[in-house]
This record gives structure tokens, sequence and C-alpha cells, in this order.
């Protein structure tokens, strides 16, 4: 049979593209301690954190706060009438809450962090690779993965978490601004419904969820960054695909957690 | 005859089918510069690769400074990669750090001395490759020159006992890749350091070697001081050599190939 026309070919590609990313995050958890901790490790390590925590983190929190103001503006809009017709147009606050606490909250923050961060750290892994940069750590004896892609790694994770933080409270402002201005509901009212009907789980599975979604784009992005071959045209496959496989394993895990929840009783 | 620094040691390479290296046997002395020659896909970068550890070989080993890269595990490899240094063809600089923090990452990451000390180091690094004046610059701001020079002054930071260059005067002007060659003449003699070179451009490569060896379809052909290399009698070295446009290497390429692939294969 000839390659091409082998139907285990591309089970085989997606179990070693999986296998390779788990590799990956696990060289990179190991090294964690190292690159943070150690004596040398401590000297750049933190600065690299810190550099990487503003341009992932800092510099996305206004479109982050935007796009999930909209969406709760939005979100109230369309459960108004409906909710209406029942006389429950309080709830709208509710709704949103569960809504954007629980899954939009973290999902569309992790959406907004692949295309402004994962995109980013895929082209600037790839572009290292094609001028010669990672070969140039190796020999002098630096470690990737430690130098590169643990503060890459540990920065979007921490703030993916804190990102969904500020994306729960701007889409809970969304609903509450459309409240208070179209639907009548007094933003008091609406506060109290928010804190009624939120409880501490609603909120930590929303951020544990955010958390896996950071390592998730930086891991993909690191590895497919990583892999480029073929100069500038590798590099601009690298961030399609980065964006493109981000935004799938983010769906694809989200349900599991969500499964994973609902059936656990979450 | 002196010590060896490097031995390889009838190294094989391939990259899937296609054998890159077969054979190779190769000895690098202490204190010397040695000129590795060859045509695009000759396999000398490969070999200057599986000399810095960032490749193994197939089959052989080579020993560098006493131990064989071949069987060192990752730790073993990382001390053995603090003694060497490389320029890498387009000078690798980190793009996102000034000059002085690209010669100061070595020092920063692998040892214990204070900011202070490190920031003199660097100065003294700088200067010996005439970039003092430009350490804040990012590498964005400098010519192809400035870049190699840069990055060799990071390759001296830790003051190896090995310096690889890759192609050290591909894409210079002649004035530049005239001054890059005095830098690895000056840095073999003031330093003592032993340099393997991997060129193709002939006036560089007769200015700085002691020794040179021709490398072609993954075999040594040849080997020889600058002198016995001009005057060699083999076609090959001569053509390779003297840059003639008649030869076996030529002659290589104008083979049945070309009119297998005008014509297809026929049986």
């Amino acid at each position: 049979m000839t390659p091409a026309l082998n139907p285990l070919r591309p089970i085989r590609s997606i179990l070693e593209f999986i296998g390779g990313l788990t590799l990956l995050l696990l060289d990179t958890f190991v090294t964690l301690p190292s690159a943070l901790f150690s004596k040398r490790g401590r000297r750049l390590g933190w600065q690299n954190l810190w550099a990487q925590m503003d341009r992932v983190g800092v510099q996305s929190v206004p479109i982050v706060g935007l796009v999930l103001f909209c969406i709760g503006a939005i979100l109230a809009l369309q459960m108004a009438p409906i909710l209406r017709e029942y006389g429950k147009i309080d709830s709208v606050a509710d709704v949103i809450s569960v809504a954007i606490f629980r899954e939009l909250g973290p999902l569309v923050s992790a959406i907004v962090l692949t295309g402004f961060a994962g995109a980013s750290i895929a082209a600037e892994m790839g572009t290292m690779v094609v001028s010669e940069e990672i070969e140039a750590l190796e020999a002098h004896a630096i470690n990737p993965i430690r130098f590169l892609v643990v503060p890459r790694v540990l920065a979007t994770t921490i703030m993916t978490v804190c990102i969904a933080i500020v994306g729960d409270t701007a889409g809970i402002v969304g609903g509450l601004s459309v409240g208070q201005f179209f639907l009548g509901i007094g933003h008091q009212q609406y506060v109290t419904h928010t804190f009624d009907i939120l409880k501490l789980k609603d909120f930590v599975t929303g951020l544990v969820k955010a958390g896996v979604f950071g390592a998730l784009i930086s891991g993909l992005a690191c590895f497919l960054g990583l892999s480029v071959t073929g100069g500038a045209q590798g590099v601009g496959s690298a961030t399609t695909r980065t964006v493109v496989y981000t935004i799938v394993a983010l769906i694809t895990v989200d349900l599991i957690f969500t499964a994973t929840f609902y059936f656990l009783g979450f | 005859m002196p010590d060896a620094a490097i031995q390889v040691l009838d190294v094989v390479k391939k990259y899937g089918t296609r054998t890159v290296l077969d054979q190779v046997r190769l000895d690098v002395f202490k204190g010397e510069t040695l000129v590795i020659l060859g045509g695009s896909g000759s396999g000398k970068s490969t070999l200057l690769r599986l000399m810095i550890g960032n490749v193994r070989p197939d089959g052989g080993d080579i020993v560098s400074l006493g131990k064989s890269i071949a069987g060192m595990t990752a730790p073993e490899l990382a001390v053995y990669r603090k003694n060497i240094g490389v320029l890498f063809q387009s000078g690798a600089l980190f793009n996102s750090m000034s000059v002085a923090d690209n010669v100061g990452l070595p020092l920063r990451e692998h040892t214990d001395l204070p900011e202070e000390t490190i920031d003199i180091m660097v100065k003294i690094k700088l200067e010996l490759v005439g970039l003092r004046e430009h350490a804040e610059k990012m590498p964005s701001e400098l010519s192809g020159g400035m870049k190699k020079r840069a990055g060799l002054a990071r390759a001296i930071a830790l003051d190896p006992q090995i310096l690889f260059y890759d192609e050290p005067s591909a894409g210079l002007d002649p004035v530049t890749s005239a001054e890059i060659d005095q830098l690895i003449i000056d840095l073999n003699q003031k330093l003592g350091v032993t340099s393997v070179v991997v060129t193709h451009e002939m006036d560089s490569a007769f200015r700085i070697a002691h020794r040179m060896v021709l490398l072609d379809r993954g075999k040594f052909i040849v080997s020889g001081t600058p002198d016995e290399m001009k005057h060699s009698e083999d076609p090959l070295v001569r053509q390779f050599v003297h840059g003639l446009t008649e030869g076996p290497l030529t002659a290589r390429r104008r083979g049945h190939e070309y009119v297998d692939d005008l014509l297809g294969e026929i049986d």
C-alpha cells in the first residue's frame, strides 16, 4: 500500500502531534522549577516571565474587556423578549452571570488570546528557528524550553486566568448596562440577582478552565513555532495552524470539561 | 604530531535514505585553524553541527576535548558546549536583546558573576571585535558584518577552547569579509583557541587556514596546507580551489540526470 493511500497515516499524524505537544508540556512542567528558582535560572527567569505576562496579558485587557462587554450586552438583549414573556425580566442577570462566569468569560478570553498571544508566540518562535536563534541557544548550552517555552506557557496560563476575571466582570457590566438603560432593571437589583445566583463553584470552574486554556494556547503556539521548517512560508503556515488548531482544541477541551462538571454535579 | 582537539571517527550521517556523511575521518589539532571546504550540499554544515552536538551521528563517533559527543548525556553536552563557541552564518543574535545583552547572556546563564563584572567582561569582548560603542544597539540596527562580529563576541563570552565558524564570510562585501578573517586570525593567535571554519569562499579560506580539507558528496577528498591545496594536481581540488568552469564537478552536473529529466527514464 502506498503511503498516500494508507488510512492509518492521518491517525498516526494526529497521535504524533498530540504526543509531541504532551511531551513539550511535560518538559515545560519539569523544567519550571529550575527556570524560576535555581540560582542561575532566577537571574533571567523572572525577568522573562514579567516581560511575557505584560506582552500576553496586560496588553490584551482592553480588547477582552470590550469583547466581553459586548457579549454581555448582546446576551441581555437576546434574552429580554423571551424572559419578559414569562414575566421574568429580572432573570436576565441570572442567565448572564452563569453563562459568563461558567462558560463565555473563560472561553471568549481564551479565543481572543489565541489571536493576540498564540499567533504572536508561534510567529516569534518560528522566526527564531529560521534565523538559527534556537540553534544558537542550544550551542550556548541554554535550554530553549527553560529559556523560551517556560516563561511563555506560565505567563499565558496565569494571564488567561486574570484576563478571564476581567472578562467576567466586563460581561456582567455589559449585561448590567443594557438592563439599566433599556430593560428597566435597576443596577442594584441586577447586582443582587447576580450575587444570589452565582456560587463559588461557578467562579472556580471557570477559572480552572481558563488556566487549562492558557496552557493549551501557549503550548500549541510554542510547539508549532518550534516545528517550523522552510523559512518565511513555514512561519506563516505555523501561525495560521496555531490559530485554527487552538480554537478547535479550546472548544473540544471546553466540551470535555463541561461534560465532566455536569456528570460530577459541579 | 600535536594533540587532537577533535577526532571525527568514521562518522556516518543520513537524512532519510540520503547519506550526507559517509565514514568521515578527521583530526583537528589544538591551536590550529582548520578550514573545511566543500560545495553546497557536500555535508560540511552537517559535519559542523555534529561537532557542536546539535545533530547526533548515525554511525561512528566524534571525540572532542577528550570526550565522545555521541555518548554524551544532556548535562554532559551542556558542559561540553560551555567550552566551545559557535558563530552562525547569520550571526544568530537574539533579536529581542541589545548587543550587550546578547554577549552577556552566556555569562548570566552559566556563571555566578555579579552584574558589574559581567558588564566589564561584555565591554572587553565587544572591544575585541570592535563593537564597544555599539553595545546598546539592537540587532536590527546593525549591518551584516557587525552582526557577525557581535555573534563572535557572544561566541567568545565564556572563553571557549574551540571556536566553530559557519560560513563566516557569506553575504559580506570583500572588505568586511577581510575584516572578519582578520578577527578569526587574531582570536586564534591572541586567545590560542582551536578554530574550525566551514566555508566555500576561497579567498577567505586561504587567508585564515593553517590546514584545509575538501569535502565532496559526504567524503573527504584531500587535506593539506593552503600551499599544497593551491598546487594540487587532483582535478576536483583544482576546479574547486581555482573556481574553474570545466572539471569533474561541472561534468557531474551535466551527467545523464539531465537527459533523464527531459525525456524520462526509458527502459
